[in-house]
């Protein structure tokens, strides 16, 4: 390997060295006993004062959770997980919701400040509004006031099943049934917190929505549960972050999220997911299998999932699109980037149900180190989806020898007029390429950043403007292309 | 300028410099000519520093410094520019994009203040419209879809916006017609200056007679044969490589 090549290495191997989240905050905590049983379920929905139609919903998903298998057929290989060693519920003592982000504990907000989530900043100028769930209980929503007025309901999933439990009973499972998979199930029995969005009809959300994910605790779980309804002819835009400390074991993290867009609506869900991804001899880190998927139930609806997964130390994430109204759209826009011996498994589905429905799929891939980068995923088309139109791409980034990049697309049509197009390209970063950004004067770790960041950039225009920022400083990245 | 000394150069274990002496001063055009297999292209490489030639003896100074001990980004901050035979395409990073990122690259390493996007824009705007490039094609990822043209007469531009000490041009005129070699020498025409030395690398004849060189320099199997005016290139057209080599043995 010429020297440019070995430094390049080095250079993105240093990144990874860098996670700057890894730090632990010192804060007294309350968890439920370790291990896992019925008491564990019951324990975490006393916790949450529950009524027992939720409490029954979760005794039935672990009775269910008992009989089912882990399953194997991702490419990723881990050690087997005990689940009886961890813990299922941490919170910080003494901060159950609060009213204002005064009351909530200068510790937290100073953690979420180190994260660069600066709350009241944010309230201030970005018009952002923010949830924030630290290991398994929401510490502060801001912006309650404005959605309020909007008729547009933001809160964590505690809240939400106390307050709107209708709601709650009508959407809960209905996209991501009990049953779907081992780990969703497992979230269904032991979620503790997470958050809730409901849009009305016709109304627009008026402010971007954000929750950022945070582990603190060792040996603890975080299982959020998230769902959004977008009602008739709405809109919402919802961005969720995550971090978490450096450990040496690895920590579990299996949430399931709901999507549900009615008639006409449409859904923007955006993810940057920077949990801490192990060290460089893959020591440590999160697994991140996480069940995500969206239900464009009515006509004309769209779901779009955009993630910059640049964490965890597996990660197991399908979001998907069930395109059950007629005319309805999904879209999949995804940055996977595995380093030293991380490992993504990473796609979507789209399950083509209603006529005339369209789907798209941009994913890019980059590897470095040891890493093993796959993405996989399937387009379904059924019997009644007349006229259904796919489009794939998958672009696949390599960086040194030793990682790898593997595409496993599945096509299924029933449907004769389907029209299903898949592309898929494997690049390195070339040696000539490295020269020529020297050459004009551009170093090295800016150089990988900028041709990085060309690679991705079908996806990364895909965010938010307010996260933009934040996405391509983790993508190692410099985007200062206000002059093209 | 540039003094390079008794110069030997390996890649991947073979020698392909084997003694190189040459001086440029400041405000000189020297040609390098040669034919193929030369040692052409390794020159420019080399001076450059391109990963993977290495300097096995001699020495190439650059303004009193040893040239070798620099980086590739720091010889291109502290000047030296070199218009490769073939640029490089960067998909996703439009051209505009590439040109602020390396001016402002070679401003810091000088430990000058970064120039602003708008700064940027209209000089790029004005040295552009100067070379045929239009403003669609700075907006196009660098290089990707260039014609070859399109391709040479970036590096020209790149080269009159990082205005260089020493600008080394790499078989420039290969691979264009007769018009987007006149464009080309043009540029580098415009770019003569009292302060500025440059070396231009050619197989052919033909680029300088757009280009007229002070000293003309015949480079075959890794060493310097032959030296002298612009007079040597009608030589060396009349009699060909063979017999200048074979002259100079």
């Amino acid at each position: 390997m010429s020297s440019a090549a070995l430094e390049t290495k080095e250079t993105v191997a240093g990144l990874g060295e860098k996670y700057k989240y890894g730090f632990v905050t010192d804060i007294e905590m309350e968890r439920a006993p370790k291990g896992l049983s019925e008491d564990t379920v019951r324990y975490i929905s006393a916790k949450k004062g529950e009524q027992e139609w939720m409490l029954e919903w979760r005794l039935a998903a672990f009775r269910r959770w008992l009989s089912m298998k882990e399953p194997n057929w991702a490419r990723v290989r881990y050690p087997a997980i005990d689940y009886q060693n961890a813990y299922y519920y941490a919170a910080p003592k003494n901060t159950p919701l609060k009213q204002s982000l005064d009351e909530v504990d200068p510790k937290l907000l100073e953690t979420y400040k180190k994260l660069g989530i600066p709350l009241h900043e944010q309230m201030a100028l970005a018009g952002v509004a923010v949830d924030a769930v630290f290991d398994s209980v929401s510490v502060a929503t801001t912006f309650k006031e404005k959605l309020n007025e909007a008729g547009v309901i933001f809160c964590p999933m505690s809240e939400a099943i106390r307050d709107y439990p209708e709601l709650v009973k009508k959407y809960l499972g209905s996209v991501v049934p009990v049953t779907d998979n081992f780990f969703a199930t497992l979230n269904s029995a032991v979620f503790s917190d997470g958050t809730f969005v409901y849009v009305p009809k016709g109304v627009r959300c008026p402010m971007e929505l954000s929750t950022y994910f945070r582990i603190n605790a060792s040996e603890t779980g975080q299982f959020e549960r998230t769902i959004i309804v977008a009602d008739e002819g709405s809109y919402v835009s919802y961005l969720e972050g995550c971090t978490a400390p450096k450990r040496d074991e690895n920590q579990l993290h299996a949430a399931v999220v709901e999507l549900v867009a009615l008639d006409n609506a449409e859904i923007k869900y955006s993810t940057v997911q920077n949990w801490y991804p192990g060290d460089e001899n893959g020591l440590g880190g999160i697994y991140n299998f996480v069940t995500k998927r969206g239900d464009c139930r009515g006509v004309r609806s769209k779901i779009s999932w955009t993630q910059v997964e640049t964490g965890s130390a597996i990660t197991w994430k399908y979001p998907s699109c069930i395109l059950r109204g007629d005319e309805s759209v999904g879209e999949f826009y995804s940055i996977a980037i595995a380093n030293n011996f991380q490992q993504a498994d990473t796609g979507t589905k789209m399950i083509h149900l209603g006529k005339n429905t369209r789907s798209r799929i941009i994913a890019k891939g980059i590897s470095a180190g040891k890493a093993q980068n796959t993405y996989r995923g399937l387009v379904s088309v059924y019997g009644k989806a007349e006229n259904a139109r796919n489009f794939t791409q998958c672009d696949s980034l390599l960086i040194g020898r030793d990682c790898g990049a593997h595409t496993v697309p599945y096509i299924e049509s029933r449907n004769p007029s389907a029209r299903i197009e898949h592309e898929a390209t494997t690049s390195k970063i070339a040696e000539d390429q490295l020269f020529y950004c020297l050459q004009r004067g551009i170093a090295q770790e800016e150089a990988v950043a900028l041709i990085v960041n060309g690679f991705c950039k079908e996806v990364l225009q895909q965010l938010p403007m307010e996260f933009a920022v934040e996405a391509q400083k983790l993508v190692g990245i410099s985007l200062e292309g206000s002059v093209g | 300028m540039l003094d390079i000394k008794n110069l030997h150069v390996t890649v991947a274990g073979k020698e392909i410099l084997r003694g190189l002496n040459l001086r440029v001063d400041a405000g000189q055009v020297h040609a390098i000519m040669g034919p193929n297999g030369s040692g052409k292209s390794t020159l420019s490489y080399v001076l450059a520093g391109r990963a993977g030639y290495e300097i096995t003896e001699g020495s190439m100074t650059y303004n009193g410094e040893n040239l070798a001990a620099l980086p590739p980004e720091q010889r291109a901050a502290k000047g030296v520019f070199l218009a490769m035979q073939y640029p490089v395409e960067i998909p996703g990073v439009t051209t505009m994009m590439f040109l602020k990122s390396a001016l402002n690259a070679q401003r810091r390493g000088r430990g000058e203040s970064e120039m602003d996007a708008i700064g940027i824009l209209k000089t790029v705007r004005k040295k552009a419209a100067a070379l045929n490039i239009s403003e669609d094609m700075l907006k196009r990822a660098l290089n990707v879809g260039f014609s070859g043209g399109e391709k040479k007469r970036l590096e020209i531009l790149q080269m009159s916006l990082f205005e260089p000490k020493l600008a080394i041009l790499d078989e420039t005129d290969s691979g264009l017609d007769i018009d987007a070699l006149r464009l080309v020498a043009e540029g580098v025409n415009s770019l003569r200056a009292p302060e500025r030395a440059m070396l231009v690398i050619t197989h052919y004849q033909r680029l300088l007679d757009y280009i007229v060189p002070d000293r003309i320099h015949v480079l075959a199997n890794g060493r310097i044969v032959a030296e002298g005016g612009k007079e040597l290139a009608l030589e060396l057209e009349a009699k060909g490589y063979e017999q200048i080599v074979k002259d100079a043995a």
